[in-house]
Order: structure tokens, then sequence, then C-alpha cells
């Protein structure tokens, strides 16, 4: 009998230290933001004024900034869903073969996660400058000197451009979940299958790919909500500039609670953001479940 | 041909095929480890210089720039500050998110994937506007440093860190105990193992490489956390390492050497726990195949 | 099978030793979060918060002076960036647990909130005390920036509200040899000259104007400059008053004057994605001929090359017959807690960080010029040529309104436009016009709501 009782309490008290923290530090600051959300209110004064769900109203019917930086934001994501995580995902590949300096790689391939925006900023600035860039530098020694601009401040590049440096960032994330993953598939599914003449192609193809499948959900994911919320890296280059070109979610708040001090406002928007990301994730968790 | 010519050309064509990764992956490595060279070479500079001699390895190399960026940015507090609370907070993200994971991969109760959705929720709502309402908590707390009281400010900075990470964490190893085989926790009950001696004995063993990477990235983000410790903390005794680097790199003046210093001294331990975590990551794999 | 479950239940043993631990810290943080707070016996120190981090060495030292000389002790808590300042600053006054002394960074409508929520102790007694013995120590301008007069729109009792540290103003700074190699031994006085001084600059591959202008504010700074000096005040308060469209003639030449910029080639390539550190890096290397830059660039470039010889000048005139102006006011205030039962002691201490010696030793240690008059008697010559022109300094707080803060980033972000070519003044002002005529219409219904609101009541 007792084991039936430590079974029906044993859940909750696994749950138990997680579910305190997450009441304290998500539920109720959560719940603080939602009411906010319904008041104007500049974060200092202490009379808020109630006006319902007035700031959602401005936010999906009047503010397109913030769906311009919303579709930014989703571009950045795109290219790093697709090369980010192609590059990522080759790497762990390499390195999972035992390749010589392995280690090394291995190494090396975390760094850029590590590094500090400011640092980060400062060399692709040189990479980018339209002054002495290296970019630049390059293209008129291949002859391409046409094609040379200030990379960052073009609206027709600066977009990629950022997207490129955030991409760089963060490949090594997707790495080392990757690699990890990787390490989970048994070295003689692989055996077996080269003793049934399997091409490399084919035992990636009907081996590593469908047992990499969860894995893949999860780094999609993770890189889904990363790169949605950038904003250091932006800070750190444009600005968000020129112009609205690089404009993302996460500036467009910051914007509405500092810049123009509408702290009811950037609550909403918020969480506007928050709840079409959740769609989005779970629609993805979803997919993945129809696929495994 | 000879079974010798078969083996030789076989050796061969495997390191065509170790040249054709090392194609790939010396680039990328590259361009990995310029920044980190560029941040060494720059810390050993001066003001003058840091912009102006392109050399990598400077003629008179000002190693006393560490001694300078370790005494005035106060790394000797912060140092071991820091290291007390990446341990600790990796520490509680380990130990509430494993037992909540299993619990979330083996008891379903009603309301368990309710919970589930709503804890991978926090991850997506943008912390702006969650930043003055977890002041307001914490204070209600007494929770922030009011100049006097260490430990109770201490535990205002890990708890809401450790309920930051609790979301990736889980999230990370759900999927993880998902695919270990319930066989394994059956025989062992029949063997008189508790519950709680599964999850010990059984399931954390397996799951290791998981627990690899959620290690790895929480004590990234605990280490490289900053806007937390500014909320809470007020006095030097208990900030951060991050907080080390803001008096070389203010609003108006830049001092690139001393900064450079300083990031460099704060990236080695990242680097090393990094170097560690790999070994478990790798260890845990060949442990035993996880998935069959 | 024994030693497993000897393990066993020790394991579990532990767990829910962990999870009543847990349980009970809980608790016990409830507890803590109930008491008050037991006033201390001895008084700490007067805590001061700024976002000012490269100032960190010279506070500190001051900070230990003020303790040799009068016993009481001080400890400035600098928080950067000023992101976070902003937000620290707001949590901490929600909470009231804003420390005796403190900055407040934002526009004139924060500040007045600040003051109407009773956080900022007003200085006008403190300031009139002894025949006006504070208040005389300051550059006039420096108050002002801190001072609300009797018709603000705010509702704010008229009076000095903030200690101003240090004052500053943006202006053009000049490489000398780079103007010689281009043939000039004086910076261009007119817009004409300055835009011909960009070709020739082109034409030999230099960099004309860096100014870092991914920053919204210091384009700003350049166009309200030109605006009051090509319009005038009246004319520019009367915009913002919403009497005078954006679309106007007037306006749209100040923006046109941007796009002069671009196509003259005096402009860095990527102006618009520069921050203003590596604008400083391009001039202090001596690449650049122009920086529109503040006070605070002396310091800068004296720190990355001392040997670079500049001048500093006011942006040129477009309008001979016009007086020029530049942005300009207080660097960074102090503001005194209205609610620190420790008031008298903030002012003392203000009034001695203020006073010459102190801030003598503030402007040698970070090189820019003291709020205190006679502390900037005889400044070095680059800031003296700053300090100089205090009396022609504008700022937006000193302007009898303000201008709504979306049609400034809609005016700022346009200008940004039309720098990389993408739109025309005329379109942008357009655009600029829409915003405030959007911003009009909300500010009638919010209008409209309070009022109805108080008919309720």
């Amino acid at each position: 009998m007792p084991s039936i009782e430590r079974r029906a309490i044993a859940p909750y008290l696994f749950f138990l230290p997680a579910l305190l923290l997450f009441l304290a530090f998500s539920v109720y600051p959560f719940y603080l933001l939602t009411h906010t959300s319904l008041f104007e209110w500049d974060g200092i004064s202490p009379a808020k004024t109630f006006i319902g769900l007035s700031n959602y109203w401005n936010v999906l019917a009047h503010d397109r900034v913030f769906w311009t930086s919303f579709s930014q934001a989703g571009t950045i994501t795109l290219l790093a869903l697709v090369l980010q995580n192609a590059l990522a995902l080759l790497l762990a590949i390499a390195v999972n073969r035992r390749l010589a300096g392995g280690t090394l790689y291995r190494t090396v391939f975390f760094l850029p996660p590590i590094l500090s925006e400011i640092v980060v900023g400062l060399i692709w600035f040189w990479i980018y400058d339209g002054n002495f860039g290296i970019l630049n530098e390059a293209l008129s020694h291949l002859g391409l000197a046409r094609f040379a601009r200030a990379w960052l401040a073009d609206p027709n590049t600066a977009l990629t451009a950022v997207a490129i440096i955030h991409m760089w960032k963060g490949f090594g994330w997707g790495f080392v979940i990757f690699l990890a993953g990787l390490q989970t598939i048994p070295e003689q599914l692989y055996e077996a299958a080269r003793v049934d003449g399997a091409s490399a192609w084919l035992r990636f193809r009907h081996i590593t790919l469908p047992l990499l499948v969860p894995v893949c959900v999860v780094v999609s994911i993770l890189t889904i909500l990363g790169t949605m919320q950038i904003f250091a890296l932006i800070i750190a280059t444009t600005g968000g500039g020129p112009g609205y070109h690089t404009e993302v979610p996460i500036t467009r708040i910051f914007h509405s609670m500092l810049g123009t001090s509408r702290f009811g406002y950037a609550c909403a928007q918020g969480i506007v953001f928050g709840l079409i990301l959740l769609v989005f994730s779970l629609a993805q968790m979803r997919f993945q479940r129809r696929v495994s | 041909m000879t079974g010798g010519t078969v083996i030789a050309l076989q050796r061969l064509r495997q390191q065509a095929a170790q040249w054709a990764w090392h194609v790939v992956c010396l680039p990328v490595a590259a361009s990995c480890l310029f920044p980190l060279a560029w941040m060494v070479s720059s810390s050993l500079k001066t003001q003058q210089t840091v912009f102006t001699d392109f050399s990598l390895i400077p003629a008179v190399p000002h190693v006393e720039n560490y001694a300078r960026a370790w005494i005035q940015g106060r790394f000797g507090i912060y140092f071991l500050n820091s290291l007390g609370y990446t341990v600790l907070v990796v520490a509680g993200v380990v130990a509430c998110s494993a037992l909540a994971a299993y619990a979330f991969s083996r008891f379903t109760f009603r309301g368990s994937g309710f919970f589930y959705k709503l804890l991978l929720s926090t991850m997506l709502i943008p912390i702006p506007g969650a930043f003055v309402a977890l002041y307001i908590l914490l204070n209600q707390l007494g929770l922030i440093d009011q100049g006097s009281g260490q430990w109770l400010p201490r535990l205002g900075y890990i708890l809401p860190q450790i309920n930051g990470g609790l979301p990736f964490a889980i999230f990370i190893l759900k999927p993880f105990f998902d695919g270990i085989p319930k066989e394994l926790e059956e025989s062992a009950e029949v063997d008189g193992c508790g519950v709680l001696g599964v999850f010990w004995h059984i399931m954390l063993p397996l799951a290791r490489p998981a627990l690899g990477v959620v290690a790895l990235l929480t004590s990234l983000a605990a280490w490289n956390e900053f806007l937390l410790a500014y909320l809470v903390f007020s006095r030097h005794e208990l900030m951060p390492l991050q907080r080390g680097l803001l008096a070389f790199h203010g609003a108006h003046l830049t001092e690139y050497p001393l900064l450079m210093a300083g990031m460099v001294i704060s990236i080695v331990p990242i680097v090393a726990i990094y170097l560690v975590m790999q070994r478990t990551i790798i260890q845990g794999i060949t442990a035993g195949a996880v998935k069959g | 099978m024994t030693r497993i479950k000897s393990v066993r239940h020790l394991t579990q043993r532990g767990t829910c030793l962990t999870l009543l631990a847990l349980a009970g810290s809980a608790v016990l943080l409830g507890i803590a979060g109930c008491g008050k707070p037991k006033a201390a016996q001895q008084p700490g120190p007067l805590r001061v918060w700024h976002w000012m981090t490269d100032r960190e060495a010279a506070f500190d030292e001051l900070a230990r002076r003020y303790q040799q000389e009068t016993g009481t002790r001080v400890r400035f808590e600098l928080y950067a960036p000023s992101d976070i300042y902003v937000q620290k600053v707001r949590a901490a006054a929600q909470t009231g647990g804003l420390p005796e002394i403190y900055g407040v960074l934002g526009e004139l409508r924060d500040l007045a909130s600040f003051i109407n929520a009773g956080h900022v102790l007003p200085l006008e007694e403190a300031m009139s005390r002894n025949g006006n013995a504070w208040r005389s120590v300051f550059f006039p301008k420096a108050l002002a920036v801190n001072t609300f007069t009797r018709e603000n729109a705010y509702g704010v009792a008229p009076g000095v509200y903030g200690v101003p540290v240090d004052v500053m103003n943006v202006q053009l700074f000049y490489n000398k040899r780079l103007l010689a190699t281009l043939g000039l031994d004086q910076p261009p006085d007119t817009w004409e000259a300055f835009l011909d001084v960009g070709r020739r600059a082109a034409a030999q591959r230099l960099i004309g104007f860096v100014s870092g202008w991914a920053e919204l504010w210091l384009i700003d700074c350049f166009a309200t400059d030109y605006a009051i000096h090509e319009m005038g005040m009246k004319q520019v308060e009367a915009t913002y008053r919403g009497k005078v469209p954006y679309t106007d003639p007037d306006w749209v030449r100040v923006l046109g004057r941007f796009a002069e910029l671009r196509d003259s080639g005096v402009l860095a390539e990527g102006i618009v994605a520069m921050g203003n550190k590596r604008a400083e890096q391009l001039f202090a290397n001596g690449q650049a001929v122009f920086a529109f830059n503040g006070t605070w660039g002396v310091n800068v470039y004296q720190s990355m090359n001392p040997a670079l010889e500049y001048g500093v000048v006011m942006p040129p005139r477009t309008d001979p017959n016009r007086p020029m102006v530049t942005w300009g006011g207080a660097g960074s205030s102090f503001f005194v807690n209205a609610k620190s039962p420790r008031r008298e002691e903030a002012i003392a201490f203000l009034t001695w960080l203020t006073a010459e010696p102190q801030q003598r030793y503030l402007t040698e240690a970070t090189q820019n010029i003291p709020a205190n008059r006679s502390a900037a008697a005889d400044l070095p010559a680059p800031l003296a040529a700053f300090a100089d022109d205090m009396d022609d300094t504008v700022h937006p707080r000193l302007f009898s309104v303000q201008e709504e803060s979306t049609v400034i980033e809609a005016f700022d972000k346009g200008i940004q436009s039309i720098l990389i070519g993408e739109r025309t003044p005329e379109e942008v002002a357009a655009r600029v016009q829409e915003t405030k005529r959007l911003e009009a219409s909300r500010r009638a219904t919010r209008a409209a709501r309070q009022e109805g609101g108080h008919a309720i009541d």
C-alpha cells in the first residue's frame, strides 16, 4: 500500500520545486504585466488610467511599424532556420566523424556564442564598413567594386547583413545540441548499413535524419525563439536603422517603454508578441508529433 | 586487384573525405577564432594604438593591462561572486528541471499537459516589461539589496535565474527522457527500486549528455548575466563579473584595451566549463547506447 | 537488494529534505518580505545612482575626499547601459526604493512625472539660501534645463529641481591637418563652403563628415539646430503646438539640407549605420575632416590620440544674417529624493560637489565643462571653445512646448531615409505630419475619456 501512496504523491513532489519557482517568478510577474497592459501609464506616475483593450487595439490595428519589425524578425528567423541550422548540422556531422582535430573544432565552433555583442559589433563593422570595409576591399580586388557599399546602411542589404552576423554568432548552439543528438545514435546501426553497402548519403538519409527529428525540432524551436527575440545584436550594429529597416519586435517594445514612456502599451505589445510565438511553437510541436 | 591495393584505395578515399571535411570546417573555424585573436591582441595594445596598429602581435605587448583590468575592474570580488552564482544556478536548474522533465515524461495526470505548455510559453514572453514587474516582486519578498545583509539579495539574484533557465532545460530534457525505454524502469522497479531510486540510479546517468547540454547552456547564461544583477544589487561586494567590464565601457568613453583584457579574463572560465561539459556529453554516450 | 534499498531510502530522504528546505525557505522569504526592514543603528552611506560608469574612478575619489572632510560616507552606485538604468530608477520609484540622490534620464515629461509623483525635492529654497549663494555658482543655462517655468504644460510647481554637475553642447570638430591638405586654413563658415569641402574631400578619398547618426538623438540635434537657425524658435514651437504643419516649406527646406549633405559627398559612407563611438574612432585616427559631436568628444579624442590637432566651431550657417544655435545645457544632473529623511545631508553633499575645488577636480579627471562658472574660468583650449558658446545653446527642454516623442522618432527616422536616398524631403514631411495628426487624434480621445471619467466621479 505505501508504494501506491508514494506513486500518487511522487509526481507532485517531482514538480514541486519547479512549480513554486514558476508561480512566483513567472506567473505573478506575468499577471502584473497583463494588468498593466490594460492601462495607460508612463511607468512613473502613481496614477494609471484604465483604458480596457485600447492598447491591444492600437497594436493590432494602427502600429504598422510593429508589424514591419515582426516580419523583419521573421525574415531573419527563416534565414536562420535554414542556413544556420544546416551549417550547425553539417559541422556537427563533421566533428562526429572522429575528424582529426575534432576536439579543437568542437571548442572553436562554440566561441561565437560566448563573445560579447560589443566585440561582435566592432568586428563585423570592419567587414561591412563602407569606408575601409574588408568586404569592399575584397570585392574591388576581385574586380567587383561596383557592388561595394556600406552594407549595414544600405536598405537593400542591411537586414541580410544583420542576419548573417546573427547566424554566425548563433550556429554554435545548434552545433552543440546536434552533436549531443548524433552521439546518441548507436554506431552499430551505421556499421550494419555499411555492411549492406549503403552509401554515405543513404546512411544519412535513412539513419541519421530520422533519428535526429526530435533534436531538429528542439533546435528549430530554440532558433525561432532566439531569433525572434533578437535584440542586443541589433543595438550593437544598426540600432534598428537605417529608417526602420532592421527594427525587430523587442527594439519596438523597448522604444515604447523607454523611448516614449508608454508602459502599458509596451506590455500589450509584449503580450501580443508572446502569444503569436506561442501559437507558432505549439503548431511546430504538433507538426513534430505527426512526423514522428 | 590485390587485397593490399583495395585497402590502400580505401585509405586514400578516407583521407580524401577527411580533407573534404577540413575544407568545410577550417574557414568556419578561422572566422570563429579571429575575434578571439583580435581581443587578445587588442588587450595587449594601448588606447592610442588599438585602432591604428593592425599587427596581430603588438611590438610592445602591454601585459600589464590584465593587472590593471583586474584591479580597476575589481575582478577580485566579482570573479568569486560570479563563480558562486553560476554554480548555484546550474545546480538549481539541473536539479529542478531533471525532476520536472522526468515527471512530464513519465507521469501524466490531469493538467500536466497544460502545465507543460504553460511552462514553455514563459520562454516566449519577452523580458522588457517583466523587468519592472520582477523588481516589484523581489522587493515584496525583501530580496532587493538595500545596503545591509547579503544572503537575501544573493538569493534574489539566484532564484529568478533558476526559474528563467527551467523552461529551456525542461524543453531539452523531456525528449531525452521520452527516448529512454520504459522497460528499464520496469525491471528496476521489479528489483525493488522506488520511483526516486529509479530516477536517481537509472534515469539520471542515462540522461547525462542532455544534462551536460543543460548545464552548459545554463552556466553560460548565468556567467554572462548582468541585467538582473543591476536590478537586485547596489553594492560592489555582491556584483558579478560582468559589472567589472562596465567601468571600461561607459556612456561616452570606452577604454578598449582594458575592456578587451577584462573580456578575455571573463571568457576563460566559460571555455573551461565548455570543455568539461563536452567531455560529460561525450562520455555519457560512450557509457551505453541510449536510444535503440 | 538491501544495499540498493538503503541507498533508495537515503536518496528519498535527501530529496524530501531538499523539498522541505525549499518550502521552508519560501515561507521564510514570505516572512522576511512582511517584516519592515529595521532602521539601521548607524546611518549607512548616502547613496547616489547614476549611469556614467566611465566616471566611476573620479566619483569614488570624490566620495573618499568627502568622507575625509565631513565624516559622511557617500556611495556612488553606477549602472549602465542607460536603458537598464532607466528601468532600475523607475522600478525603484514604484516601490519607494530610490536612493538619496539619483539621476533621471528621459524627456522633460518624464522628469515632470517624477516630480509630480513626489520623488524629486524642489531645490528652489536651497538654491535661494544666503542670497542665492548656491544658485549663483552655476551657468544659468545649466540650471535652466532643470527648471520648470510658471507656464509649463505639466502642472509642475515652478522652480529648480536638479543640480547640474557639468555642462555640454554639440558642435563641429575639425581636423586642422586634413583641412590644410584640402587647401583651407579656416573651417568653412557657410553651408556652401562646407558642402564644397565635402566635394574636395571625396575627390581625395578622404572622409568628410562623421557623426553617430545611427543614434537618432544626434540627428535630432543637427536637425533642430538648423530648424531654429532657419525659421526661428517661434515657428518651431508653433509646429510642436500643431499650428504649423511639417509640410510647411520651411520644414521641407530643413529636411532638404540632409539631401544636400547626401549629394555633396561630405558624409561618411554609411553614416546612418554608424554608432557615435565608431564615428569617434574615425575622427580620432585622423581619418575624417569633420565630426559633429558633443563636449565629451574632447575626453575621447584625448584618450585615443593625444596628438590630434583639431578645432571646434559652430555648425556652418545657411543664412549669414541669422544666428546659429546648437544643442546644449546640463550634461548630467542629480536630483534629491523628496521621500528620503536625509534630504538635508544630500543637499549638503551636492553643494560640496558643485563647489569650485570639486568641480575643478572633475573637469581634470573627466575633461568636461564644469557646471560651476568659476571652475570654468581657465579651461584648456578645446573645452574653452565649447564653454564660450554656452550662451548660444538651445535645448528641447527649454522650449515652451514639447513635441510628441512618436513624432520626433518619425522625423529622425525620416531623415535617415533621406540620407540613404530612399525618400524625398517632401515625402518625409508628409509622413511626419501624418504621425502628428494620428498622435493629436489619439490625444483627443484620451482627453475625452478622462473628462468622461471625471463626470462619473
